[in-house]
C-alpha cells in the first residue's frame, strides 16, 4: 500500500505556505533565509514525488541540482547577511534602509 | 502498510519544525525546527526510492547548510528582541488576511476541486525510480553532463564570492 501522490503534494503546499508566510511575517534576516530553505524543500518534496508518480528518474536529478544552488545560495547569502553586520550592528531587515531611492 | 504510518508522523514532524521556524523568537530555536523538518523530509524521499538524494540531504543540508546557520547565529548574537512595529503601514494585518485566503481556497480545492494532482499515480513501476547512485550517476553524467559543470563552476563562484566577501574592510579597496 503506498500513498498518493497527491497527499505528498498537500504536504509540500503547507510546507511552501508556512515558509512563505514566515518570510512575509519575520524581520530578521536569519530567520527570513531559513523560510527560503524551508520553500526550497518543499518544491524538492513535489519533484521527488511527482518523479515517482510519473515513473521518471529525471526528478531526482532536478532535486540534486536544486540542492547544489541552494548551498551556494546559503553560503553567499550568510557572507552578505555577516558583512552587514559588521557594518550595521543588526540583523533586522527593517534597519537596512541606505539603498531606499 | 509501512509508508501511510510513516507518512503521517513525518507529515507531522515536518509541519512542527516549520510552524517552529517562522514562530520561535530566538534563531536557535527556528534552527533547530529547520533540522526537523528536513530530517523528515529526508524520510519522506526514503519512502519514494530517492536514496541517494535523502542521503545528500542530510549531508548537506543537516551537515553543512544548518552548521553554517548555526556558526552565524552564534557569530552575530542571538538577538531574540525583533521589533514589532510596523514600518509599512497594516503590513502584518495584510500578510495575515492573505494568509487566510489562501488557506480557505488550499481546503475549498482539496475538499471540492476532486482534481488529479498527478496522473498515472496506480500505475508505480517500482524498478525505474529507484534512485540509487548508479542510476542518478548515468542520468547525471549524460543527459545532464552540462549543467553538472555548470554546478562545479557555481560552486567555486559561490566559494570565492564567500572569501572575498568575508576579506573586504572599508577603506581599503
Amino acid at each position: 500500500m503506498i500513498v498518493a501522490a497527491g497527499w505528498y503534494m498537500a504536504l509540500a503546499a503547507a510546507l511552501f505556505l508556512i515558509g512563505a508566510f514566515g518570510l512575509l511575517l519575520r524581520r530578521n534576516a536569519l530567520v527570513m533565509f531559513m523560510c527560503i530553505e524551508l520553500m526550497l524543500n518543499a518544491v524538492n518534496l513535489t519533484l521527488i514525488s511527482a518523479g515517482r508518480a510519473l515513473n521518471d528518474l529525471n526528478g531526482q536529478v532536478a532535486v540534486f541540482f536544486i540542492l547544489v544552488v541552494a548551498a551556494a545560495e546559503v553560503v553567499v547569502g550568510l557572507a552578505i547577511i555577516v558583512a552587514i553586520f559588521r557594518r550595521r550592528a543588526t540583523a533586522s531587515v527593517d534597519d537596512l534602509s541606505e539603498l531606499r531611492g | 502498510m509501512a509508508e501511510p504510518i510513516l507518512f503521517v508522523l513525518m507529515a507531522l514532524g515536518s509541519l512542527a519544525g516549520a510552524v517552529t521556524v517562522v514562530a520561535a523568537r530566538n534563531p536557535v530555536y527556528s534552527a533547530m525546527g529547520l533540522l526537523g523538518t528536513l530530517f523528515s523530509v529526508a524520510v519522506l524521499y526514503v519512502l519514494q526510492l530517492a536514496h541517494f538524494v535523502a542521503a545528500v540531504q542530510v549531508i548537506v543540508y543537516a551537515g553543512a547548510v544548518l552548521t553554517l546557520f548555526l556558526f552565524v547565529i552564534m557569530l552575530i548574537g542571538v538577538d531574540t528582541s525583533e521589533d514589532w512595529d510596523e514600518k509599512l503601514p497594516y503590513q502584518r494585518a495584510f500578510v495575515g488576511g492573505l494568509a487566510g485566503l489562501i488557506a480557505l481556497f488550499a481546503g475549498a480545492l482539496t475538499l471540492f476541486g476532486n482534481f488529479d494532482w498527478v496522473p498515472a499515480a496506480t500505475s508505480t513501476d517500482p524498478d525505474s525510480t529507484n534512485g540509487t547512485i548508479q542510476a542518478i550517476a548515468e542520468l547525471l553524467f549524460t543527459d545532464w553532463v552540462l549543467a553538472f559543470e555548470a554546478t562545479a563552476l557555481l560552486l567555486t563562484i559561490a566559494a570565492a564570492g564567500a572569501i572575498a566577501l568575508a576579506h573586504y574592510r572599508r577603506g581599503q579597496t
